[in-house]
């Protein structure tokens, strides 16, 4: 736990803040973000993150393009979305500040790193004016000091170069937030031991501007005026937590999975914006006995390498994203054809084509449920929040060995770089449901089928069940070759069944938030969970009549689904898409379903989800 | 687990499978299919062990031909799969069945890496230097002026040469062999299995219905042994019916230079030896053909080190190793904190 700090001045008690944290893409924002989060999680709050950062690794410095940035929103209440505006934000420069003070709120602060703000980086940042002048930041509470130059000082004497010296004044602006949210800096100064060793020069450095930032708030040199927080812990289930991105919960999750299925995992993957921490974090991983990562060639080999090591054997799984897809199409019809267990997971990001790398969208799932030519049906989940990546995946493996079947698992972008609080499970308690191996060559064939319809899992090494398989129709009978026409009704029939039976393996489908039927639902699915809930929440106490429902399977879509629906006057799909699950469920149920859409890279406010629904209540 | 079954002395029919083989009549495949059975009969590695993974063409039906496990992929990813079978089980004795058009143009590029990392496949690629299953378009094998569905004015690409590109993308074993030479063939094939690493053979494959008679120059009975340079490790590089031309190197222009041997021609000791595990030799080799040059066949390549580090996986071993304890240790094993 952090230490609290008392400071001088009387906090104001809230229940929740949100913080922004904004800078040039080399100033060290993530890094200001993650050590904030740690210190929020260890005091104890529930809390939501998310990182917005350019596709450009170092972006020209001082430019509105350059800009990255980090949010935060931490506090007492359930915490299930980053929050729409800021409390605080840091602006490290005159960019920054352009770019972020319109995701401020009304009143809100704003932390401006003076020694930014020359004629050079305004000019850099478009601005025609210094905005600490001409009147722009009127309405917001103003916290200016010279970040870069308080930082030198508190580490003169260090010897360390001024560049380096002055690549401390994250940790000083980070410090002086923990100070204004009444947190101390022990997990920071833990991490920094840790990262740069307790006696280097760096260490110390960052050290020493990390306690300069939070001394200069609590010895009262802070200007009068600016806001100091006391915000109560959450009530969290007690026990042991870390924070968790849904990055490392994909990957997390495809261990643990691979692992209660009783199979070794083959992880086959190439580098992809936003997908590679998936990758990064199971390459981390090479201890592991049972964990093989394989950085293929490109996208198709990435697949066809899984296939092949299903075949063999292995829990496969893959990570991509959109373009990635686009590549993987035919293999992953093998597998379809192949019928071999294996988990995409796509990380949806905005397109068409490269579109926009960093940012994120739900613009993959008409593809994922009808992108293969041919009738190529397979099950699709898609994560709510960071740690059910962990928990979705897991449930991706189990389908893909029970079912014979890939299984695409649609996180996105905003997933994967968000992060949350996890109490983290025991392994031992999530059921082991083992892959049967077939090992009886007493009338075997490799297409015969269970009672779910899953074909035998033969891998090659088992005497007696040598055979072939491949791309092309197989008889249902013998598991030869077959061109008959009537065989060929006949699998794509059993193939499309099968995967309906999977919605018989999940849950029916309940209601979110709100009453089983009624006036209105707002259906959700993915990321975009924790943004409808608050604002259908929201709404509820505003004593609208409104219910929330979640979608974790999007095909098959889930029991019970289709008389949820008809419950409602009027149901309308929100999605960072143009209406896919809208169409979909329109097709499936012929109901009139309404769209709440957004197409511009970045995840709902809760304000605009409110308002869409608020429109069709009226 | 079933007991492994194989003979001591296998048949080779004791690896073909009861599918009616269906190539054309006179397809050279057929050639090589029985090469294949007779090189799996010398080996007697048990059939349970043995994987043939193909791609898209003809060449790549012929894993339905052999009693082992077979995977009919996909147009020219055949390598890709088969490097995450074998990397998921290193026991296998996996070989890759492809063509020119799939293993040289639509799967280049998992070709050349196959062979960088010298994942320890057994590739095959039959050239017959035409696209068969589609009916006869232009392969990037096909020479210069060939006449094609897709090429009525001759074909104005210069075709690669498939034993260059797999030395280029550092292939350890390289090897070229003629479909119909049943005396050689086997042994080669045996040779590329046996080989720890990527072995790469390119097949010399008469496609009987769209570019027959390809190769009718080796297989002349006339002119065929003067154009036929049968390579063999220590021994002259030395061609023709009796032997009567030979290879000898101008070490000053750094070419190979075709030459007659005996009374009136260059002496036995001018002419060169094969050394396989030269690879400026294999290099020199690989460059030559008609009309100058005898074509040469045999083990061109054969990189003797111990073999390089390459990915090898962990999951060989029939049962999971880690426990759930060390599991929930992996999840909590950055950045934990108690909340009570």
């Amino acid at each position: 736990m952090g230490s609290e700090s008392g400071g001088v001045r009387e906090r104001t008690r809230v229940a929740v803040g949100v913080v922004r944290f904004a800078g040039d893409s080399g100033d060290g924002i993530q890094l200001m973000g993650s050590r904030f989060t740690q210190a929020a999680a260890e005091r104890g709050y529930d809390l939501a993150t998310v990182p917005d950062y350019p596709a450009e690794i170092r972006a020209p410095s001082g430019t509105t393009f350059g800009v990255s940035s980090f949010q935060i929103r931490f506090g007492g209440d359930a915490i299930r979305n980053p929050g729409d505006l800021a409390d605080t934000l840091v602006a490290m420069n005159p960019a920054a500040l352009k770019v972020h003070l319109d995701g401020v709120r009304e009143g809100g602060t704003v932390i401006l790193n003076t020694g930014s703000f020359n004629e050079k980086n305004l000019k850099r940042a478009g601005l025609e004016s210094d905005p600490r002048e001409d009147g722009t930041l009127k309405g917001y509470r103003l916290v200016a000091l010279d970040i870069g130059k308080q930082t030198l000082d508190a580490v003169s004497g260090l010897g360390l170069s001024r560049k380096n010296a002055a690549r401390c004044r994250n940790m000083y602006a980070l410090g002086l937030v923990l100070w204004m949210y009444g947190a101390g800096i022990e997990p920071a100064r833990a991490w920094l031991e840790e990262r740069f060793g307790a006696g280097t020069p760096v260490g110390r450095a960052n050290l020493r501007a990390l306690e300069a930032g939070h001394a200069f708030g609590e010895t009262a040199e802070l200007a009068a005026g600016a806001p100091v927080y006391d915000i109560h812990p959450a009530e969290l289930t007690p026990g042991l937590y870390r924070t968790i991105t849904g990055g490392e919960a994909l990957a997390f999750g495809l261990v643990v999975g691979a692992h209660k299925v009783g199979r070794p995992l083959f992880f086959g993957s190439y580098p992809i914006t936003p997908a590679s921490p998936v990758l990064h974090r199971l390459a981390a991983l090479r201890d592991n006995p049972d964990v093989t990562v394989f950085q293929a060639e490109d996208e198709i080999a990435a697949i066809s390498s899984c296939i092949g090591a299903s075949y063999a054997g292995c829990l496969s799984g893959t990570s991509t994203s959109g373009p990635g897809m686009a590549l993987k199409t035919e293999a992953l019809s093998l597998a379809c054809a192949a019928e071999l267990p294996l988990v995409v997971i796509d990380c949806q990001r905005s397109g068409p084509s490269t579109g926009l790398p960093t940012k994120s969208e739900q613009t993959d799932l008409m593809y994922a449920v009808w992108g293969r030519p041919g009738e190529a049906p397979l099950p699709i989940l898609a994560p709510k929040s960071p740690s059910d990546c962990f928990d979705t995946v897991v449930e991706a493996t189990r389908i893909a060995v029970r079912f014979m079947t890939p299984v695409i698992v649609l996180a996105d972008g905003y997933l994967v770089n968000a992060s949350e609080p996890w109490l983290l499970p025991n392994v031992a308690d999530i059921a082991a449901v083992p892959a049967k191996l077939h090992t009886d060559p007493e009338g075997f064939q490799p297409f015969m089928r269970d009672e779910a319809l899953a074909r035998p899992w033969a891998i090659p090494g088992t005497p007696g069940l040598e055979h072939r398989i491949g791309g092309l129709e197989r008889d249902a009978d013998t598991g030869e070759v077959s061109y008959d026409p009537e065989n060929h009704q006949r699998m794509s029939d059993l193939r499309a069944e099968k995967v309906a039976r999977v919605a018989d393996a999940l849950p029916a489908q309940k209601v979110e938030v709100g009453p089983p039927s009624g006036k209105l639902a707002v259906i959700s699915w993915g990321s975009t969970y924790g943004v409808v809930r608050e604002a259908v929440e929201e709404l509820r106490t505003e004593g609208e009549e409104v219910s929330q429902i979640h979608l974790r399977a999007l095909h098959p879509l889930p029991r019970g689904l289709g008389e949820l629906l008809a419950g409602f006057d009027r149901v309308v799909v929100a999605e960072l898409n143009s209406g896919h699950l809208r169409a979909l469920l329109r097709a499936e149920f012929l109901v009139d379903v309404e769209g709440l859409n957004q197409i511009n890279g970045m995840p709902f406010l809760v304000r605009d989800v409110k308002a869409g629904i608020r429109g069709r209540l009226m | 687990m079933n007991a492994p079954t194989v003979p001591t002395k296998p048949d080779p029919s004791y690896f073909a499978s009861e599918q009616t083989v269906r190539w054309c009549p006179g397809c050279g495949d057929y050639a090589i299919l029985k090469g294949i059975q007779r090189a799996l009969a010398e080996r007697a590695r048990p059939r349970e062990d043995t994987v043939f993974v193909s791609g898209i063409g003809c060449s790549s039906r012929l894993p339905y031909y052999l009693a082992t496990y077979g995977f009919h992929t996909i147009h020219g990813r055949a390598p890709a799969v088969a490097t995450g079978m074998k990397i998921a089980n290193p026991d296998l004795d996996i070989w890759v069945v492809t063509g020119d058009g799939d293993g040289l143009s639509i799967g280049g590029n998992h070709m050349l890496h196959a062979l960088r990392r010298d994942i320890d496949l057994n590739i095959l690629l039959f050239n017959n230097e035409i696209y068969g299953l589609t009916k006869g378009q232009l392969s990037p094998t096909s020479r210069l002026g060939t006449r094609s569905p897709t090429s009525p004015g001759g074909s104005s690409e210069r075709p690669v040469s498939a034993v260059r590109f797999a030395l280029g993308a550092g292939g350890r074993f390289v090897a070229r062999a003629l479909d119909v030479q049943q005396d050689r063939l086997p042994e080669i094939l045996v040779r590329a299995a046996n080989h720890p690493g990527a072995s790469f053979v390119e097949l010399l494959q008469n496609c009987s219905v769209y570019n027959d008679g390809a190769f009718s120059f080796l297989t002349d009975r006339e002119a065929g042994p003067r154009q036929r340079l049968h390579v063999r490790h220590g021994e002259p590089l030395r061609y023709g019916a009796d032997g009567e031309f030979g290879l000898r190197l101008d070490a000053r222009t750094m070419k190979l230079e075709a030459v007659e041997v005996g009374p009136g021609g260059c002496s036995e000791e001018e002419i060169l030896v094969h050394d396989e595990h030269n690879p400026a030799l294999a290099g020199l080799l690989a460059t030559i053909g008609p009309p100058d040059f005898p074509l040469p066949l045999g083990v061109i390549y054969c990189d003797p080190a111990a073999p390089a580090s390459r990915p090898v996986g962990k999951a060989a071993q029939p049962a999971i190793r880690t426990t759930d304890e060390e599991l929930t240790a992996m999840l909590a094993s950055e950045g934990t904190y108690q909340l009570t």
